[in-house]
């Protein structure tokens, strides 16, 4: 209680200030640029500070503010860990239709996990990167966005794009850069990308996605669509100048966008407390300005919740929400990682066993008749052989035209890029059965 | 970031005076005012130089309907001007822009097309061009300044793995086209290290953009308003000293000059001169300099894009005089005239009298009072094109 209170009293100023506004601009979507202005002018025989840098009062004993790391931000959750709803106000009430939906495509995805991360083992992808554990944050958030709010994502948010609907031939024709990738077999696998479904496509360099979701957001306030912005990172990509650049940029512009990160515990070998000392990214929010909150990330009702609320004044208030997801990475890194190197199997058996968005999800609808053992065993063959049929028709796909390696640089072909694929032609023609042609596409691109 | 020196440098600009702060009971600034005596010892030499180089105007254009006299910064206001009022997405940002700008360049945008349009950002470039690039991939148009391009580098990133690789990384999905960013650059006589460089070269290892600079207000604007109506991210440096030094009648009404056309300003037939930006007029003295006294007749090519940079001009020119001088204020090791020569020389090799010539600043950092010694100017090209001639 006694914490709850200091934090109170340490955010207070902002939390108060947000309800007053909220309140004042839930009428109209009016930009409120240069509204945060000097209400009066300086006085100096005022007792108050006048400087224009900080709304506050005096004080005349020397104290630091403490940081409140030991009892930090709460963790909202709608269910425990069995599944058990805890305050029925809190629970959203959807439907059967959409809760066995979201069951569906967080398994699906688990499946297609352990599918694609098998084939990297055996050298027929390149590289993948699984998502176990943190199911819950993609499919409870995307459920709670309308489908044309833009995603930006980091890597790790495959759900999203699933719960959209991108085929399953698309994922395994990203990943095996074969004929049918949307991004042409350029980027390694896992960058998704779909201009249909809003999900901008992915790319590795981290956070730099964080102020580009900012900008868009800003774009799309002017366009007054009703659209919003959500942008996902992981605690690590927290770190990076650019979040300190995109959450700075969305509060003073004021841009209708939701900042979704997922806390996952490690970013690669690295642990929390090596990544920050603060209280987690949820913290950082008031700093800027920005109402923030912190769920429990394996709650998909929790996340749902959170999500559509920060949505909802995000369009109706142009301002930004920092959304902190608490969760864990149950895989590796990705293929070119083993976390055994770094934590032990038990933390991880916790996390898989106890603790599982999946898991509690089906507790809930055990729990009301709405799935049973049979539905469980014929969902698991029937998503493992959707998968699996979609797995052997990329695999046999051939690979793009070779062509495209020299188009998309710039929205024209250049002079320079012709000189040196013409170059490229001429020396294959002379050395051709020292490169892999027969794994290529042969058929005329139209420019 | 510098907010000292950017002071002073706005103070030499913008001809602010404080005045009337001191017309308190006291002088409030914290000491005494010092009557300074004007120097009579003839040992101290008056600091301010003549620039070194005089600007050259261009015949006035007539295709473009009524002109207006403009310097160089209006003639990007206008340009500004011109796609706030056609394009209904276009907006400008960075920082300082609101109150027109340090240099002037953004002064009455804000209060013609409204607060949303035209904003300032808080101070951070990898922040400013990374907001221009999110702004552009929804689809609008965004123009982003960043305040010197001495301080394009925190934007580097940004620039470099993700604007300049949206479209290919995304096959075509995606792109930042509509995203340009402007950027004072070159040296301005005392500007040192963190307000004269020209980082061109850095950008001209990047596929996937353009980099863009004028030598006159005509130029700016019409290469402006190319680079912001061209669908790849561009970046348009533009030259400081001649924002107040070039004047010109600029067409009023919006045109547009090709990028990746380099503009052969002067014809000759001895030597071929390249160069951009501040350079072009230096080169234009260095060809009258050796018509005058070496009798040697001197073609003046402007590259104006960079990158992708007009390789048929510049050879096709090379083939007619067997020589080449390309001149940049930007060090020379790596400097873009580094990839100029390669070029010409794989091109043009038997074509060559004389090895080609690079004129460059030094392989320091840009100094403050050795600025005279540092750039290449009239007289060190001069020497290169003497060489050249009698190799």
């Amino acid at each position: 209680m006694a914490a709850v209170k200091s934090m109170n009293k340490l955010y207070g100023v902002c939390v108060h200030a947000a309800r007053r506004t909220a309140s004042r601009l839930f009428q109209h979507r009016a930009f409120r640029v240069g509204a945060v202005q000097r209400q009066q002018p300086f006085d100096s025989s005022l007792e108050k500070p006048q400087f224009p840098g900080a709304s506050a009062e005096f004080v005349d004993h020397l104290e630091f503010i403490q940081p409140n790391v030991i009892s930090g931000i709460p963790v909202y959750r709608v269910m425990d860990r069995q599944g058990n709803i805890i305050d029925p106000s809190q629970d959203p009430q959807l439907s059967k239709e959409q809760v066995l939906n979201f069951y569906q495509k967080m398994t699906l995805l688990n499946t297609m996990d352990r599918i694609l991360y098998e084939s990297q083992r055996q050298g027929r992808i390149s590289f993948y990167m699984t998502n176990y554990g943190e199911e819950g944050t993609h499919i409870g958030s995307a459920a709670a966005l309308d489908p044309e709010d833009i995603v930006f994502g980091q890597y790790r948010e495959a759900g999203v794009l699933m719960y959209r609907g991108f085929p399953l031939d698309m994922f395994m024709a990203q990943c095996y850069a074969n004929v049918d990738d949307l991004g042409k077999g350029r980027q390694m696998p896992v960058h998704y990308g779909s201009k249909d479904l809003n999900f901008v496509t992915i790319s590795s360099p981290l956070a730099t996605q964080i102020p580009q979701a900012a900008g868009a957001a800003y774009a799309l306030k002017r366009e007054n669509m009703n659209r919003a912005v959500i942008c996902y990172f992981g605690e690590g990509a927290a770190s990076e100048g650019d979040a300190h650049a995109g959450f700075n940029f969305s509060a003073t512009l004021e841009c209708p966008i939701i900042f979704f990160c997922r806390n996952n515990g490690y970013a690669i070998s690295t642990p929390t407390n090596e990544q920050y000392r603060g209280d987690g990214i949820a913290a950082r929010g008031p700093g800027y300005g920005m109402l923030s909150i912190r769920v429990d990330g394996n709650d998909v009702f929790a996340v749902y919740n959170a999500t559509k609320e920060a949505r909802r004044r995000a369009v109706a208030e142009n301002q930004p929400f920092l959304i902190e997801a608490m969760t864990y990475r149950i895989g590796h890194h990705s293929t070119s990682d083993d976390s055994s190197a770094y934590r032990s199997v038990d933390e991880v058996n916790y996390w898989d066993k106890q603790d599982h968005p999946i898991s509690r999800l089906r507790h809930y609808m055990t729990a009301r008749n709405w799935w049973s053992e049979d539905d469980e065993k014929s969902w698991r063959k029937q998503s493992r052989k959707t998968v699996m049929e979609a797995f052997e028709r990329a695999e046999k796909r051939l690979k793009p035209n070779i062509e495209l390696m020299f188009t998309d640089v710039y929205q024209e072909m250049t002079p320079n890029l012709n000189k040196q694929r013409d170059a490229m032609w001429r020396h294959m023609k002379q050395y051709k059965e020292h490169y892999p042609f027969e794994l290529f596409d042969k058929e005329p691109i139209s420019q | 970031m510098a907010a000292a020196a950017r002071f002073f440098i706005r103070g030499a600009n913008s001809k602010l005076s404080i005045t009337g702060i001191g017309n308190g009971s006291q002088s409030s600034f914290g000491g005494t005012l010092v009557k300074l005596s004007p120097s009579s010892n003839s040992r101290t030499k008056t600091q301010r130089r003549h620039a070194h180089f005089t600007f050259q105007p261009d015949p006035e254009r007539t295709q473009y309907g009524p002109t207006q006299k403009m310097n160089l910064f209006q003639s990007v206001t206008s340009a500004l001007d011109n796609t706030l009022a056609s394009d209904p997405t276009a907006v400008i940002f960075g920082e300082d822009v609101a109150f027109g700008g340090v240099f002037r360049c953004t002064v009455g945008l804000r209060d013609k097309y409204g607060k949303d349009r035209v904003f300032n950002t808080p101070l951070c470039e990898q922040g400013i061009v990374g907001f221009g690039i999110g702004a552009a991939v929804a689809g609008a148009t965004a123009i982003a300044e960043i305040q010197f391009a001495d301080y394009i580098y925190p934007a580097f990133d940004q620039i470099v793995n993700e604007a300049a690789k949206y479209r290919y990384r995304s096959g075509n999905l995606f792109d930042c086209g509509s995203l340009t960013i402007r950027a004072p650059w070159g040296c301005v006589g005392h500007g040192s290290l963190y307000h004269s460089q020209s980082p061109e070269a850095f950008f001209a290892h990047c596929p996937g953009i353009k980099v863009v600079i004028p030598r006159s207000p005509v130029q700016a604007k019409g290469l402006l308003l190319s680079c912001i109506a061209d669908q790849n991210p561009c970046i348009f440096f533009e030259p400081k000293i001649l924002y107040r030094a070039a004047v010109e009648q600029v067409p009023v009404e919006p045109y547009t000059i090709p990028l990746s056309q380099a503009d052969i300003v002067q014809e000759g037939s001895d030597v071929t001169l390249v160069a951009w930006g501040t350079q072009i007029h230096v080169m234009r003295e260095v060809a009258n300099m050796a018509q005058e006294k070496l009798g040697v007749s001197c073609e003046v090519i402007d590259l104006q894009t960079i990158l992708p940079w007009d390789v048929e001009t510049v050879c096709k020119s090379v083939v007619k005089t067997g020589r080449l001088l390309i001149s940049h204020e930007a060090p020379i090791t790596g400097g873009f005239a580094a990839e100029i020569s390669s070029s010409v020389q794989e091109e043009c090799f038997l074509n060559l009298e004389a090895p080609i010539s690079r004129v460059c600043g030094y392989d320091t950092p840009f100094p403050h009072i050795f600025e005279p010694f540092y750039i290449p100017d009239k007289w060190k090209c001069f020497d290169a094109i003497k060489k050249m001639i009698n190799y």
